[in-house]
């Protein structure tokens, strides 16, 4: 096994690092530019950062529900292929927002990649506010 | 003799270009074509010069300068737009920018708040396609002009789409002619071929196609009319709009298809409770347009929102493609392919919202769609 930092703590150092010290000191150097391209690259961090810690378990949660959804339990495709099946079954029509299942999975899905992307995003923050206690992760 | 600060990177090309500036603004559009060119450029730097040429943005086919002109007539600040020679524009959905000026000129004279078009460059200035316009002081970042309400500014944009909408279509360049079936069509063919697998957008593309409005008669539609390509001074509380920018999408089509895409989540900055741009309310854009002589259709403004907001969603997967595939080794390109992921939960607000929730990401003033029930 590998020793501490874990990747997660060394990618928060990384990122404290860029956003803290190495930003500021860039805008103060009067090199915006660069200064804003710390601030992105911190944010990418975290976004990595996230994934590692919720990936897990949406992506076992999404699988389950696009199973279902395609009514193939037993089906061994990966999430990449499931979602291209349902995809394709939306642009064939067989499933529209008429089916509460399948609106109730998206949202799901989508809150699940926002909660990663971009937690402060005004429209999560609100659906998480006005939603069910069981919604979001 | 022409200067130039020495704003980095300041090079033996930024110098040609400050030359053959100063040449195109003293000169009258006619004799440049005519004369000697070198002649002339001397004669001309002896009577203007251009000082503190700087890049401000642009890819490698477009870019665009500031710079200041210093005459006997005083200083002025102006930006230059062009693409420089032996480069042509990117693809057909651009008028190109004669074309972009002229419109820029027409809407001026219409009443709608633009920049001054100086001189739109020949072949004999040497300098490529583009043209020179003034400089307008003011606001253009977005998160600022969002930060406050600021419903006169909402009000003039009205008042200036519907200005838009009403020029003659005879008297404007050659412009690309657009539907709403057709652009859900295009928005399909271009996700298509990045070849990424988003079901939200599958479902975004299928409720656009069932309620897509007939075609219309089409008008001028600015194309890209959002916070964001608006000059604004934030002190004004009575007529801020100072300026409308960047015609590069102006073509033919829907009127609604400037208010849907001005109401778009993506250019609130956060400010989603104000869906015009963050800053304004639906109800005083709309009275700012009706005041001005146009009609607004509510339901082809939603229809429209929905279509900007899937539309934003592709140009970040491009983007995000664009990174991946190499085209554009920039480290931001690949964040904002990330972000993606925002415009279909905006999708999901407008076309499938969750019991309780406001429809729209904020939308909450839009009536029951009158489109059809999602």
């Amino acid at each position: 096994m590998q020793d501490s930092p874990n990747p997660e703590q060394l990618l928060a150092a990384v990122a404290r690092y860029l956003r803290d010290e190495a930003g500021p000191a860039l805008g103060r150097s009067g090199q915006d530019a660069l200064a804003y391209n710390a601030r992105v690259a911190a944010n990418m961090l975290d976004i990595v950062t996230r994934q590692l810690q919720l990936a897990p378990t949406a992506d076992a949660d999404e699988g389950a529900r696009l199973r279902a959804l395609l009514a193939d339990p037993a089906s061994t495709d990966d999430l990449a292929r499931l979602n291209q099946r349902l995809a394709d079954r939306i642009a064939q029509g067989d499933l529209g927002t008429g089916q509460p299942a399948l609106t109730e999975h998206l949202w799901r899905t989508t809150l699940a990649k926002l909660a990663v992307d971009q937690p402060g995003y005004a429209t999560y923050r609100q659906t998480l506010a006005t939603a069910d206690p069981d919604l979001g992760h | 003799m022409v200067t130039g600060r020495s704003e980095p990177p300041w090079d033996a090309s930024a110098l040609e270009l400050a030359q053959g500036l100063a040449a195109a603004l003293t000169d009258s559009a006619a004799s440049a074509a005519s004369a000697d060119s070198a002649l002339s450029a001397v004669r001309a730097a002896s009577l203007a010069q251009v000082l503190g040429l700087r890049r401000l943005s642009g890819g490698a086919s477009q870019e665009t300068w500031a710079f200041e002109l210093a005459s006997a007539a005083g200083n002025r600040a102006l930006i230059l737009r062009r693409a420089p020679p032996g480069v042509h524009r990117r693809g057909a959905d651009s008028p190109g920018l004669a074309a972009e000026a002229a419109l820029i000129t027409l809407a001026g004279r219409a009443g709608v708040p633009v920049p001054e078009v100086l001189q739109v460059l020949q072949p004999g200035h040497g300098l490529g396609e583009g043209f020179i316009m003034q400089r307008l002081p003011g606001e253009t970042l977005g998160r600022r002009i969002a930060a406050a309400h600021r419903p006169a500014l909402a009000r003039q944009c009205g008042d200036a789409l519907a200005r838009i909408h009403a020029l003659p279509l005879a008297g404007l360049p050659a412009l690309r002619c657009t539907q709403p079936r057709a652009e859900v069509e295009h928005l399909r063919d271009w996700h298509a071929r990045h070849g990424t697998v988003r079901p939200v957008f599958q479902l975004a593309l299928r409720w656009l196609a069932e309620h897509a409005p007939a075609d219309v008669a089409p008008v001028l539609v600015h194309g890209d009319f959002r916070n964001g390509n608006l000059m604004v001074d934030l002190a004004d509380e009575v007529a801020p709009l100072r300026g409308v920018l960047d015609w590069e999408l102006a073509h033919l089509g829907d009127a609604m298809a400037d208010l849907g895409w001005l109401c778009a989540n993506p250019w609130r900055f956060g400010q989603s409770q104000r869906r015009v741009g963050g800053f304004g309310l639906a109800d005083e854009l709309f009275a700012g347009y009706r005041a001005a002589g146009g009609q607004v259709d509510e339901a082809r403004v939603h229809w429209w929102q929905v279509l900007g907001t899937l539309r934003w969603g592709i140009i970040c997967e491009s983007m995000g493609q664009a990174w991946l595939t190499g085209a554009e080794p920039v480290m931001e390109k690949a964040a904002i392919g990330r972000r993606a992921s925002e415009t279909e939960i905006d999708l999901l607000a407008l076309i499938a919202p969750r019991a309780g929730q406001q429809r729209g990401g904020g939308a909450a003033t839009h009536p029951a769609t009158a489109t059809g029930a999602p």
